[in-house]
């Protein structure tokens, strides 16, 4: 049994009519794994975890077919019984460590406040424990950090901080919000080895938020590519690497500076589509170069087995599966975003 | 690619049109229910405050010997002749307050145009000269706030003595501060941007700088401060009146006919009550109407709230 | 910490320093003759006027009368009040207490309800109970506070009888004064049923006083949840698995409380300018009722002075508003 189950997730701001942030999710994570969630920014990537960890609040909306962690149903999961799961068996690291912790109260306290919410831990013990994480997240002079307020510390010593926070109950899935977007490049590989280390040392699962698909590459085992709030496909690294399968990968793979040597990097043409101008059929149509009239329909998440590797696409002409199958690419002027009478957003 | 786009498709957005700022302006004030309640109300008081001889039903100071402390007309004892009733000496309370509306709105205007011309000034002095002039300027403003609005104004009355003119004065000076805080505060964040530098490498010299480049943009929250100080003067003033410290009886003003409607608290609750509901309503209205301005105004607070 | 106190102290003299040259050069904007003025008649023997002159010390130049005024100051002499003889001091000392009880009780009044009401607002943003806190805040924002006094004391005094009218504790009782708070002496002596008298005379007060802070500390309170509801930090509070409580009342309130707290300190200046009128309509036996008085009786040592205490009083208490600010953003605490 997974560790967590996700089927079917959809999140609304706002009334039923109003256009999900995130539209029919599927996904999975097993006990000790890696998990990457990759895409652009507002692709629902964060919004997606954070109805994991129950903190969406009105206006916004939650549902899904299953929503379970650990044999147990989220969903169902109400008020003190579901804070006994957050922070403790699920917890989560945040993008911006700057604000992230609470500006008037010292490290140690933040830190003692989780082990004394899930561990129970008071005082002497509470301290000591708080001691030992952060000397298990690598700050130096943890001892006097204890004492130390947020705005005293660096970036990356502030998330080093907020790790220590997140596995301070021994949580069985971290989900790690981008967390090295908002650091130094030079902090980032520290960061981003401090946690692959945790993740090993402790036998927890990682869900890993990202863009950046060098890190991924190197850190996943596998990847769920979200565009527009829905998941496009997922697969194992490094198959979908050298065999991308959903026309997004392969955009975003061209894109990785390493990936097209000396040539000019390729780039989607338009933008993400908003909440005002989201085409009718796949969400990717008005910008993909191998549209088809038949795209105009909205494609399902498909799962398919491929030379022996499993995954799933949403894209009813997926890449490097049953070459044979495809039609001719359109010149530009014939694809669907083009066409006459539809009603297709302004790419 | 012009060639291949469908008819249908024409770029749509080839002229826009930007609405003008006035219009942007009232669009956003008037979604505030409550700040065109206040400019409605406002809008009467106004109305009446400039048409008092015509719109008050009597006299103000004309005393009915055989009306005293009349009810208002739908009491019982009361007569249609004095809608509102008549206070201690037989004089029409309707009138009273209506004349007492022009009185007020004079005091609130005259205040406020006294204390914005120099606290502009000052400010812009303050803010183009933060080494110099400055710290000075400033200091001279924490020494007036650390007195207390109203006591530093009870102060000033009770030099130069209680009148009209005395207390414009009072509350000119007594709201200087904020002017020039405020307008020094905008002077200092607009100071360094870049179009400021660029009108100053334009050679612009320091009196454009300041009226022309900066000042207008600053000036929305000058405009918001002037609506709020000017509601603040009418209390203020309302109660220098009510210490007996204000315009002098009988002239009618809405703190000086509370004042003497004090001892008539058991007997007649009109005479104490209707003064204070014209001036909390009037103040009231004013905030509101501030309250809306400022939304309209500052697109930063509007995304706030 | 220290540099904190010594760089806010430094600021403090200054304006110390203006506000009695403020207090110095009032007296002399009275126009007339300051002889006269002082003495209340006219036409003054020249000769006598020139004595007059000399013993007030009016008869040096304009520097030397600053530096008599200072080294006055200095040495504790206040002056004392041309009606009662008594020095002005004592009489502020006297009259004291019964401010700052009266300031006290509107102030806890205001706090404590003004804080509630902002919170519960913020987390129910938008609904009824929101609408109606920002409504009545507006109005509160609004009253003029005089004839408030007067409505409650016409609704509460005379309609129900059930608060006296004015006074601090009824003639019947006769309390030593000790601690001049009314409240604690009323305790501290034998009689039965003081205590609840005096603090009877407290209500209408306190409540008239504290409307105004009331309106404001509410609002404030609001819009300063409201932004630090939006916080990160109050999302990782959540994702810890924190009731509701400690996330509402630990993490977020202790930071929405800095701008709350800047506001309470500028609302004691106003505090004390709402003293002087409530203390009038209540003829409450205070420093603001005691000004006032001065005022209309042309008291001068006793206005000039009078308004320097409380003007000293306003800057010390924003003084310790500052420091508190200090110690409760910890950012503050340590810019250098």
């Amino acid at each position: 049994m997974s560790l967590l189950e996700i089927q079917n997730l959809n999140v609304r701001f706002g009334g039923k009519d109003a256009i999900p942030v995130v539209e029919g999710l599927d996904l999975t994570i097993d006990q000790g794994e890696v998990l990457a969630i990759v895409g652009e920014s507002g692709s629902g990537k964060s919004v997606t975890m954070m109805s994991v960890m129950g903190l969406i609040e009105a206006p916004g909306e939650v549902t899904a077919n299953r929503l379970n962690f650990a044999g147990q149903d989220l969903l169902k999961l109400k008020g003190r019984a579901r804070r006994q799961l957050i922070g403790k068996d699920l917890s989560m690291v945040f993008q911006d460590p700057m604000t992230a912790l609470n500006p008037s109260y010292t490290v140690g306290y933040q830190i003692e406040e989780v082990i004394h919410q899930h561990l129970g831990l008071r005082g002497r013990e509470a301290r000591q424990r708080a001691l030992q994480l952060l000397e298990r997240v690598e700050i130096p002079g943890a001892a006097s950090r204890l004492s130390a307020y947020p705005h005293q510390l660096s970036g990356g010593m502030s998330q080093r901080v907020a790790i220590a926070m997140a596995i301070a109950a021994e949580p069985k899935l971290l989900i790690a919000d981008e967390p090295t977007t908002a650091l130094d490049v030079t902090i980032q590989a520290q960061i981003m080895d401090l946690l692959l280390n945790l993740q090993r040392d402790e036998g927890m699962a990682l869900i890993l938020i990202t863009h950046d698909l060098a890190v991924v590459a190197e850190t996943a085992q596998r990847v769920c590519v979200m565009y527009a709030g829905q998941a496009v496909e997922t697969g194992v690294v490094p198959d979908i690497f050298q065999a991308p399968k959903h026309p997004y990968t392969e955009a975003l793979l061209a894109a990785i500076p390493e990936h097209s040597l000396g040539e000019r990097l390729s780039t989607l043409p338009g933008i993400v589509p908003g909440r005002y101008d989201r085409p009718k059929g796949c969400l990717l149509s008005p910008r993909c170069p191998y549209a088809q009239p038949r795209c105009l329909e909205r494609p399902a998440l498909e799962p398919y087995t491929h030379n022996g590797i499993s995954g799933s696409v949403r894209c009813f002409f997926p890449r490097n599966l049953n070459p044979e199958q495809w039609p001719e690419v359109l010149p530009e002027s014939q694809r669907p975003s083009h066409l006459p009478g539809e009603a297709h957003g302004r790419a | 690619m012009e060639r291949t786009l469908p008819q249908g498709a024409q770029v749509e957005d080839q002229v826009i049109l930007y609405p003008s700022p006035y219009k942007e302006f009232w669009k956003a004030f008037s979604h505030n229910k409550g700040a065109v309640g206040g400019l409605l109300f406002m809008t009467i008081i106004v109305v009446c405050a400039l048409f008092a001889p015509w719109v008050a039903p009597h006299d103000p100071s004309e005393q009915f010997r055989d009306f005293l402390l009349t009810p208002p007309s739908w009491l019982e004892g009361g007569t249609t002749q004095f809608l509102l009733g008549t206070d201690e000496l037989g004089r029409d309370l309707l009138s009273r307050l209506i004349h007492g509306a022009r009185l007020s709105l004079m005091i609130g205007l005259a205040s406020v145009i006294c204390s914005l011309i120099p606290g502009i000034l000052l400010g812009l002095i303050a803010g183009f000269s933060p080494t110099r002039a400055g710290p000075f300027i400033m200091r001279l403003m924490d020494i007036m706030l650390a007195l207390p609005s109203l006591l530093l104004a009870v102060a000033i009355v009770a030099i130069l003595g209680p009148g009209l003119s005395n207390t414009v004065i009072a509350i000119a000076i007594v709201s200087l501060p904020s002017y020039v805080r405020l307008t020094r505060a905008a002077v200092m964040g607009e100071v360094n941007r870049d179009y400021v530098t660029a009108a100053r490498l334009a050679g612009a010299g320091p009196l454009r700088l300041m009226f022309v480049t900066v000042l207008p943009n600053c000036m929305a929250p000058l405009i918001v401060q002037a609506t709020l100080s000017f509601s603040s003067a009418i209390l203020d003033a309302a109660a220098l009146g009510f210490l007996g410290l204000g315009v002098q009886p009988p002239t009618p003003e809405w703190g000086t006919m509370l004042a003497s409607a004090r001892d008539y608290i058991e007997r007649a609750w009109w005479v104490v009550t209707l003064p204070g509901l014209t001036i909390l309503l009037s103040v009231l209205a004013i905030n509101l109407m501030g309250d809306g301005l400022r939304d309209a105004l500052d697109p930063r607070l509007k995304v706030q709230s | 910490m220290f540099s904190f106190i010594a760089r806010r102290l430094g600021l403090l003299i200054p304006t110390f320093f203006g506000v009695t040259l403020l207090t110095f050069s009032l007296i002399r904007m009275i126009p007339g003759d300051p002889v006269e003025v002082m003495m209340g008649e006219r036409r003054v023997d020249p000769q006598m006027h020139a004595e007059a002159l000399h013993r007030l010390g009016l008869d040096k130049p304009l520097y030397q009368q600053y530096f008599d005024y200072l080294s006055n100051l200095a040495h504790g002499n206040l002056g004392e009040s041309l009606i009662t003889r008594d020095n002005v001091w004592h009489e502020f000392t006297t009259l004291f207490p019964a401010t700052l009880e009266l300031a006290l009780c509107a102030m806890i009044f205001a706090t404590v309800l003004g804080l509630l009401a902002g919170v519960i607002a913020a987390l129910r943003r938008g609904s009824l109970f929101d609408h109606g806190v920002m409504g009545i805040s507006l109005t509160g924002f609004s009253m003029p506070i005089f004839w408030w006094g007067l409505i409650l004391i016409m609704f509460f005094s005379v309609q129900l009888g059930w608060t006296p009218v004015s006074g601090r504790i009824d003639l019947l009782y006769d309390i030593e004064p000790k601690t001049g708070f009314m409240l604690i002496d009323s305790l501290l002596s034998d009689e039965e049923g003081a205590f609840m008298d005096a603090l009877h005379h407290l209500i209408l007060p306190s409540i008239v006083l504290g409307t105004i802070p009331l309106a404001v500390i509410a609002r404030m309170t609001r819009s300063a949840m409201l932004e630090v509801l939006r916080e990160d930090y109050v999302r990782t509070a959540k994702a810890k698995g924190l009731s509701p409580a400690r996330v509402v009342f630990i993490h977020a309130l202790r930071n929405a409380l800095i701008p709350v707290l800047t506001v309470l300190g500028l609302q004691v200046g106003s505090l004390l300018a709402g003293a002087v009128l409530t203390e009038t309509i209540f003829s409450w036996p205070g420093v603001g009722k005691w000004l006032i008085d001065a005022i209309s009786r042309r008291d001068y040592p006793v206005v000039q002075n009078g308004i320097l205490l409380i003007a000293t009083l306003v800057i010390v208490v924003n003084f310790v508003v500052d420091i508190l600010y200090g110690f409760a953003n910890p950012r503050i605490r340590h810019q250098r």
